[in-house]
């Protein structure tokens, strides 16, 4: 399968070069809270893709020229974009409706252009329904040369840009104050979104393109707090999928290029959210798991240590587990010895809380913290001097 | 317009695109209200896996299996969409984007991948529907809509369509005091023990079911330009939510009515043989609405905001 013709490698690397360009834009899209914004542009190139075709087709041309159709889709595409903007400042209705208007009515009209397409040519497939969609089949080896260079020059743009960016999707308010002009920052942001769009439409398709917008960002969110990681990182996992994603919808019949690209981006998403190290549901499970256990190994071994019986289930288990409660609930060596070492522990504790002046060591308590970890052997052996002998206090 | 080839051709699709209309309008206004006006861009993106499932699993273009299937997949997207947000604490917008492409991508595969030239199951038809096939073969002209023979004939959409419509009318008429109250003020809602939680849970259900029966009929551009586009135009025109709702009848009957006009007889008169597609033109329509209240509408501007 990895026996790529040129064209198909050439659109692979186009591919790949698209998918870090937008993973990385994405990142700014989606620290700015607008991820949606895309979907607006992205549905608002049909008018402009058919109107070039209507337009090349009226001029005697071939109507299919790539070109032509990106330029286009770029001059509707600002706009549907300056009319979510327009409705957004200058009518009451929030930024969700702006993009539902734009998109549905772009789209809609997209379609009827289509069908008076559809009878302009009768007969002769204008083929611009692989516009929706994206498809590899049958490509030009100029268009995927020019999805090729396009795609490198978005990420160019992009690495022109990205301090400016950055600083201004991580915070605004710090952004202007250091100089930087915010609105001209989001208005690049948006120029790269719609660059992505128009280079992205071929392959991927206008309804799926915003997928490679969203799913790297969010999904590069779960390995790192750090905005630059994370707009990094999202590139790779577009790059990854753009290029993955393509190589295997030419690898076998009927794997239309855009769903797999987006199915592609998902499975790493769904790994992201599952099994990255701190933010992912697996740690967070482990962690809470572990915790719990923790708490109930503590308040078991504090019940053996003043000799009380142990009922609870889950603590019983986790005793016997650890080898410190035989089957019948009377601890073992181990047992007593840690259980004495629990209760000490509480008891330092508890005369650290109680005594004034000690606040600031006295608030790590959390019933689970061993003292030493707090206070020096000097501190801990003070302490001890002043503790009575016997039970908790 | 004369009877004999208005009723038969031109009735049943103006009618079932009006009546989709106005049930996608309805619980829009309440959607757009909350800041939820995506939603039904996102269930009209998923119904497409829901239908190609069940049209795996029964082998057969048939009503019931696919809406079922449409609404278990809308469901599901609700689901993944908390599901994300919660335990990914991502922001809600990102958490839907990522589960409408996802799932409409899946759709689309399964859809390459199966075999269904024999049918009429594409994304284009999931896209545009096909509002001006729904013809009703049985009528003769006017009378016909009197004779219960030939209204036996009528395209099962219509009456359908008519069905869902009752029902979300009945759904919003029931619940309107507790839908008013906690879409304006949620906390306010839940202090006078209104569970704000179901009840918007029920708002999506109502529009999924809503989306789900017109998707069937018309297609998804109509679906998300009817949710969103005449209730926002209605909200620029009025302050009081029970005109708002008025007015977002009116607006999606006219862009209906007219958009299918517009689309069936306007290349006609224009000297075009091709009529154009009506979805896409009812979605026009409706925009060029808004775009007039966004211009003129009485309260098109922000509280406090000059209009302008």
């Amino acid at each position: 399968m990895f026996d790529l013709g040129y064209n198909a490698s050439l659109v692979a690397i186009g591919a790949g070069l698209l998918g870090l360009a937008a993973g990385v834009t994405g990142t700014f899209l989606f620290l700015r809270k607008r991820a949606l914004v895309s979907d607006a542009i992205s549905h608002s190139t049909l008018p402009g893709v058919a109107l070039a075709f209507i337009v090349m087709v009226s001029f005697g041309g071939d109507g299919r020229s790539l070109v032509g159709l990106m330029a286009g889709s770029a001059l509707s595409a600002a706009a549907g974009l300056l009319a979510v903007g327009w409705l957004t400042r200058r009518t009451r209705l929030a930024e969700d409706a702006a993009i539902g208007v734009v998109l549905s009515v772009f789209f809609g009209l997209g379609i009827v252009l289509l069908t008076v397409i559809q009878a302009m040519s009768a007969g002769r497939q204008a083929g611009l329904e692989g516009y929706l969609l994206g498809s590899t089949a049958g490509m030009l080896r100029t268009d995927a040369l020019i999805i090729a260079v396009g795609g490198a020059l978005v990420l160019a743009l992009v690495a022109l840009l990205r301090r400016m960016l950055i600083v201004t999707a991580f915070d605004p308010e710090f952004a202007g104050s250091i100089g930087i002009d915010t609105g001209r920052a989001d208005l690049a942001m948006m120029g790269l979104v719609l660059a992505v769009t128009v280079v992205g439409l071929k392959i991927v398709g206008l309804i799926l393109i915003v997928a490679l917008l969203i799913l790297p960002p969010v999904a590069a969110r779960f390995w790192s707090d750090r905005a630059g990681s994370v707009a990094l990182i999202a590139g790779g996992i577009g790059g990854v999928s753009g290029a993955v994603g393509a190589m295997l919808s030419v690898s076998a019949p009927a794997l239309p290029t855009g769903p797999i690209i987006v199915l592609v981006a998902f499975a790493i998403f769904a790994m992201s959210m599952l099994f990255a190290p701190r933010r992912g549901v697996v740690a967070a499970l482990i962690r809470h798991l572990s915790f719990r256990n923790r708490v109930h190994l503590r308040q078991g071994l504090l019940a053996l240590a003043q000799g009380q019986p142990v009922y609870e289930a889950l603590t019983r288990r986790l005793l016997r587990r650890a080898g410190l409660i035989r089957a019948d609930g009377v601890a073992t060596g181990a047992g007593t010895a840690q259980a004495a070492k629990a209760l000490l522990d509480e008891r330092r504790w508890q005369w650290l809380r109680a005594s004034e002046g000690t606040g600031a060591a006295a608030a790590r308590y959390d019933g689970l913290t061993p003292i030493e970890t707090v206070l020096t052997a000097d501190q801990i052996a003070r302490i001890d001097s002043q503790l009575r002998p016997g039970g908790l206090v | 317009m004369i009877g004999t080839e208005f009723v038969p051709l031109s009735l049943p699709p103006l009618l079932i695109g009006t009546l989709a209309a106005l049930a996608c309008a309805l619980p829009g206004n309440f959607l757009v209200l909350r800041r939820q006006a995506l939603i039904g861009d996102a269930i009209s993106h998923v119904v497409l896996p829901g239908i190609v499932v069940a049209f795996l699993l029964t082998g057969r273009v048939s009503t019931w299996p696919m809406m079922l299937g449409a609404g278990g997949a809308a469901l599901l997207a609700v689901l993944m969409i908390e599901v994300i947000r919660r335990a990914g604490k991502i922001e809600p917008g990102a958490a839907m984007g990522v589960v409408f492409t996802t799932l409409f991508a899946a759709g689309v595969l399964l859809l390459e991948q199966s075999d269904t030239s024999a049918v009429h199951l594409d994304v284009q038809h999931a896209l545009y529907g096909n509002l001006e096939s729904l013809i009703w073969l049985d009528a003769l002209g006017w009378n016909s809509l009197l004779d219960p023979v030939a209204l036996a004939g009528l395209p099962t959409e219509l009456p359908r369509m008519a069905l869902v419509l009752v029902g979300v009318i009945g759904f919003i008429w029931l619940f309107w005091r507790p839908l008013a109250l906690s879409t304006f003020d949620e906390g306010f809602a839940r202090s006078l023990g209104i569970a704000t939680g179901p009840l918007g849970l029920g708002l999506v259900v109502i529009a999924a079911m809503a989306a789900v029966a017109a998707f069937d009929a018309v297609g998804s551009i109509i679906v998300i330009a009817m949710f969103i586009c005449p209730p926002a135009a209605a909200r620029l025109m009025t302050n009081r939510l029970s005109l708002q709702v008025a007015w977002s009848q009116g607006f999606a009957g006219l862009a209906a009515v007219s958009g299918y006009v517009l689309a069936g007889y306007g290349p006609l008169w224009l000297g075009y043989a091709h009529a154009v597609s009506a979805a896409g033109m009812i979605a026009t329509v409706s925009g060029l609405i808004l775009a007039l209240a966004a211009l003129f509408g009485p309260c098109r501007a922000r509280l406090g905001q000059p209009a302008g």
